[in-house]
């Protein structure tokens, strides 16, 4: 249902697109974005956005020639009859409480019954895998928006999620004919503190110790979008330099906002100084204000003591004064927590909730973990706690991770809702805003879709101490090293009795000192 | 003293002797091999003696010659004589284990009545038109026709003649020794259509040890069940080149056809790619005096590295990847030339790196440049980057250019680039290179399991080593009766079938078990087991010794 409308405006963009074109339409299009946005708490987010399209069937043609579009990702495709992928690297958690609703969100138009969804939460994001990331870029990071990314910066950050999206994508109204869309999105969240020395002031050389040269020659489309919403008429908080020559204005996730808009196509942009740095600086620091607090965030964590049972709790918070929503939760857990569907409880405002819709698919012990859908009804004001009783299972020994001791990781749970907006959303001009839409998914103008994920969960398994089987080996050996020992001397040794000698020590002792003084023995 | 006490300590001696030499008997009769067979790693027989054996085996390639007589071809009584077969055998000499006989079979027989009169015709291409018709010949054999020494069929300075498919035409003699001389110039013929000791060697080079022409004989790629072509058009200077090319309108023309003809040796899919802001590793050196760029030929080697992380793995499969770059060199080194040995311009301005693919310089022509404004459109001349990369794809798959015996006439190639005798010629050498890694790899697996008692052979690995030597030796039959499309088939699955037996990670399960922690684990059990009965042993042993040499010494 969100997606559909993406889908649509997407079309109306290609046949607008068309007439710009030179004699031999290209098959394929670049388009990049960055969107600079000051979070709440004062960090600042840089959302990068890559989108190729490509009007080609790939699952059919049998030899295939690639220009925008990478060939490794293409020949996936061919090869295993993808029909998308969604593939994301994140290192760090969004603060929804802190940063508002995050802007990316993957879309939800997936075929449930070929789905494979999995979540790897152990695993640590690191430059090698930035690296083949950026190579897929047609401008790898020569030119445009590619330039900024450099890894020794965007691993310096509180968040950082890097993702590769594939989908196809209909080329007309009746979807006779599709073309293939490969977007490589990259969102970093900066301590504005800690890069601007105390300062919120940011520009695109503090952030990213790079400034932008020259757009790349490969793009149809190349912006830079800053969030300047607090930029009022007359009340001058903050100055952003070089001025912006055109600014938008839509309603974002919610909320009014206004985009300074740099467009890097335009020769004027960058020809005057060879580069551009945007800056932002603030006239007058904004109010230490609390954050306003989103309408709807989540909480995780894992109770109970000891090593046998614990409890997964999951809270929901919406804060909207006055509106329910619904909410679908879903839950994967591995099949190394048995989980008691019977205790499953959600309670609201101290009463109980019963949930609209639920799905489980019960795990499979080292073949499938426990999936639990659930669609929930938040209402207004009010924390909802989801929760559910788990044995912890005994793994076989070979079965553990290293450093079993480290505990293991359950991956976060997923919350999709349709959350109200404070300003209705006027219907734009999508050709105006081809960033936000496919950004920021609106459904109709008095919601917004949000996609959270909650924090993964650490826990503890039941874990034998490693050396115990040689310590069995060792014991078992000694017991029956003794007891075949003694049974050994007891039928081998010949037993005769023998006189006791006269005598004690005193005696020998005589008997030694007289053989060294050489007198016969007593 | 007890008054009983000697007759009875004796006694007791006596019994705890026997005590200990029946536990010692129990430890080795029953214990010891208990232990052993309870923590043997699993094996599964092989055949060992039949791998050692296929070291020695003695290949025998069978060419069958089929030879057609004209009427005036020899002389009236020798054509009595027909049809007879001859053998003509000959060892090749390579430093290999393995023997490599070559066999040409020479059928000989007279002409059909419209073989006659294709012959009688009045130029080569028509006769083969002729003779083309009626029957496909069986992959790597040969039909020789012997022709009058006064026909007019070959200019009259020409002995023989080598046709696209698998026919050749050699002039008669009227003499004496007639059929040794055609014989021998039938040979000639045949070995340059079929199997020559550089063919063989080339097959062979990495068996082969090293020799001075070994960097030579290991350009072309291994054999393998399939391979990958990739056209990559480099274009590192976006903001002043706009390069198209038609490289779909290009494969479809020149190398779908090739690779058609090509198709009995493996699978081939080919793809192409434009990379963007590819650069070459090397600055090229400026020469003022033509106001253009070089590349030095000592400096190629150093181009490929950084390019070839951007080229990208194949994500579909393990087949080897031949790459074929185009690189149009940016603004700022254009116009760009590869320089030769000798610091010549090479006329193709491209280079090949063997077993890897090959590199072609495109520089845009400089007329394009006053006109227009940046970026240029540059539209590529297809056929002229698909002929080197033909040529480049030829000498990567080992085909070589012919050795053509003296005064002999050598077709043009066909349409596709590709003769058939070649695609033979290519079976022969791949089922050869196919017959010794596989023997390699058996042969290298049995050597493993000698020295590493600790790998584990599994059923289905020893399967596995069963099919690749039964398949070794079907192909070598095979080879020997002159059947080489189901010798090469047979050769491929040797290849696979030793191949999955060597790389199955089941062989690994147990490598990991050092010496040091299986004494660790064994002596605390056999060390107070074993010392008590290896004492009492000694002891015993002393004992008996002494009352031996008691009487002796009474004596």
């Amino acid at each position: 249902m969100a997606a559909a409308m993406p889908l649509a405006l997407l079309v109306l963009l290609l046949l607008g697109r068309r007439g710009w074109c030179l004699a031999e339409p290209p098959r394929d299009s670049l388009r990049e974005e960055l969107v600079i946005t000051p979070l709440p708490s004062g960090d600042v987010a840089a959302t990068f956005q890559f989108r190729t399209r490509w009007d080609s069937e790939l699952q059919r043609e049998g030899v295939s020639h690639y220009r925008l579009f990478p060939k490794a990702l293409g020949q996936l495709i061919s090869k295993y009859s993808l029909r998308e992928l969604h593939l994301s690297f994140t290192q760090g958690f969004w603060r929804t409480r802190y940063w508002g609703p995050p802007f990316l969100q993957a879309p939800s138009d997936t075929d449930h019954y070929f789905l494979r969804y999995a979540v790897l939460p152990r695993e640590v994001v690191c430059t090698e895998n930035l690296t083949p990331w950026k190579k897929l870029l047609p401008c790898s990071s020569k030119a445009g928006l590619s330039v900024l990314l450099k890894a020794d910066r965007l691993f310096h950050t509180s968040y950082h999620s890097q993702a590769v999206h594939i989908r196809p994508v209909c080329r007309n109204a009746r979807c006779t004919s599709i073309s293939w869309e490969l977007r490589q999105t990259l969102s970093v969240v900066f301590d504005a503190f800690i890069t601007g020395q105390g300062k919120k002031d940011w520009s695109l050389f503090r952030m990213f110790s790079r400034t932008l040269t020259e757009p790349c020659p490969l793009a149809s489309e190349s912006r830079v979008y800053v969030d300047i919403t607090n930029y009022n008429q007359d009340n001058e908080t903050l100055e952003v330099n070089p001025p912006p020559t055109t600014t938008y204005q839509d309603v974002i996730l919610g909320t009014r906002k206004i985009y300074a808009i740099y467009d890097l196509l335009d020769t004027a942009m960058i020809n005057n100084s060879r580069n551009l740095n945007i800056q932002l600086k603030w006239k007058r620091p904004p109010e230490n204000e609390a954050p306003p607090v989103p309408f709807l965030h989540a909480q995780r964590y894992v109770s109970g003591y000891g090593l046998q049972k614990g409890e997964l709790s999951t809270l929901l918070y919406n804060t909207h004064p006055y509106r329910a929503f619904p909410v679908l939760l879903l839950d994967t857990v591995p099949w190394y927590l048995r989980l008691y569907v019977h205790t499953l409880t959600i309670t609201s405002k101290g009463k109980e909730n019963k949930p609209s819709y639920i799905h489980y698919q019960p795990a499979q012990d080292r073949l499938q973990p426990h999936l639990l859908e659930m669609l929930i009804q938040l209402p207004a004001n009010s924390v909802t706690k989801v929760s559910i009783q788990f044995e912890r299972a005994l793994l076989k020994w070979t079965e553990y991770t290293p450093d079993p001791n480290h505990g293991f990781y359950v991956s976060p749970s997923v919350l999709s809702a349709l959350v109200p907006s404070v300003v209705a959303a006027k219907p734009v001009d999508w050709e105006e805003s081809p960033l936000f839409n496919s950004l920021f998914p609106v459904s109709d103008g008095s919601n917004y879709f949000v996609r959270l994920y909650t924090e993964p969960l650490l826990v503890n398994l039941p874990t034998p101490d490693f050396s115990m089987p040689y310590n069995v080996i060792c014991l078992t050996c000694t017991v029956v090293a003794v007891c075949y020992g003694s049974f050994y001397n007891l039928l081998t040794r010949t037993f005769h009795i023998e006189e006791p000698r006269t005598g004690g020590l005193a005696k020998r002792l005589a008997n030694l000192i007289r053989r060294a003084r050489g007198v016969p023995p007593l | 003293m007890a008054v009983a006490g000697p007759a009875a300590t004796d006694l007791e001696v006596v019994r705890g002797k026997r005590a200990a030499l029946f536990f010692a008997a129990v430890a080795i009769v029953l214990g010891l091999p208990l232990w052993w067979k309870t923590t043997e790693t699993y094996r599964a027989s092989l055949p060992y003696s039949q791998i050692s054996g296929l070291n020695a085996l003695q290949l025998r390639l069978m060419v069958p010659v089929t030879v057609v007589f004209t009427r005036e071809s020899v002389p009236l009584d020798d054509q009595e004589k027909l049809p007879f077969t001859v053998v003509h055998e000959r060892e090749i000499p390579l430093k290999y284990k393995m023997k490599i006989k070559c066999r040409f079979q020479k059928a000989y027989r007279r002409a059909l009545d419209h073989e006659e009169e294709a012959l009688s015709s009045g130029s080569v291409q028509e006769a083969e038109a002729m003779l083309d018709e009626p029957q496909e010949q069986a992959e790597g054999s040969l039909t020789v026709y012997v022709i009058s020494e006064h026909s007019s069929l070959l200019p009259q300075d020409m002995m023989s003649y080598i046709g696209p498919k698998r026919t050749a035409v050699v002039r008669g003699i009227m003499h004496r020794e007639a059929f040794n001389i055609i014989g021998r110039r039938i040979v000639q013929v045949a070995q340059a259509m079929s199997l020559t000791e550089d063919v063989l060697a080339a097959a062979l080079a990495d068996h082969l040890p090293e020799d001075k022409w070994s960097a030579e004989k290991r350009r072309p790629l291994k054999s393998s069940l399939g391979y990958e072509i990739t056209f990559s058009l480099l274009n590192p200077d976006p903001k002043s080149h706009d390069v198209h090319w038609d490289i779909e309108g290009a494969v479809r023309r020149y190398v779908q056809p090739f690779l058609n003809a090509l198709s009995a040796a493996g699978n081939f899919s080919v793809d192409s790619q434009i990379l963007y802001y590819a650069m070459l590793g090397v600055n090229p050196r400026f020469d003022s005096a033509s106001s253009s760029y070089y590349l030095d030929m000592h400096n190629l080697p150093h181009v490929i590295n950084p390019v070839e992380s951007r080229l990208g793995s194949s994500a579909a499969s393990l087949y080897p990847v031949l790459n074929f770059l185009l690189y149009v060199p940016e603004l700022a080194h254009s116009p760009l030339y590869i320089q030769d040995k000798d610091g010549a311009p090479v006329a193709t301005n491209a280079f090949h790196s063997p077993r890897w693919g090959g590199i072609m310089v495109y520089n845009v022509d400089s007329k394009t440049y006053n006109a227009s404004v940046l970026p240029v459109r540059v539209k590529v001349d297809m056929v002229r980057v698909m002929e080197v990369f033909l040529a480049q794809l030829r000498l990567l798959f080992g085909i070589a250019q012919p050795q053509v015996p003296p005064k002999c006439l050598l077709s043009g190639p066909k349409s596709e680039g590709l003769m058939t005798w070649e695609l033979d010629r290519l079976l022969w050498a791949r089922s050869v290179e196919n017959l010794a890694t596989a023997t390699t790899t058996l042969t290298s697996l049995a050597q493993l399991l000698g020295k590493i008692s600790n790998i584990v052979i599994k059923d289905d690995v020893a399967s596995e080593v069963y099919r690749a030597v039964a398949a070794v030796q079907k192909s070598a039959e095979e080879l020997a009766s002159g059947h080489l499309a189901s010798a090469f088939v047979a050769s491929q699955e040797a290849v696979t079938s030793s191949e999955r037996a060597f790389f199955d990670p089941s062989l690994l399960h147990l490598l990991y078990f050092p010496d040091d922690q299986k004494f660790a684990i064994y002596i605390p059990l056999f060390l107070p087991m074993a010392v008590p009965i290896l004492l009492s042993l000694v002891k015993i042993f002393l004992e008996t010794h002494k009352s031996w040499k008691k009487p002796e010494k009474t004596d």
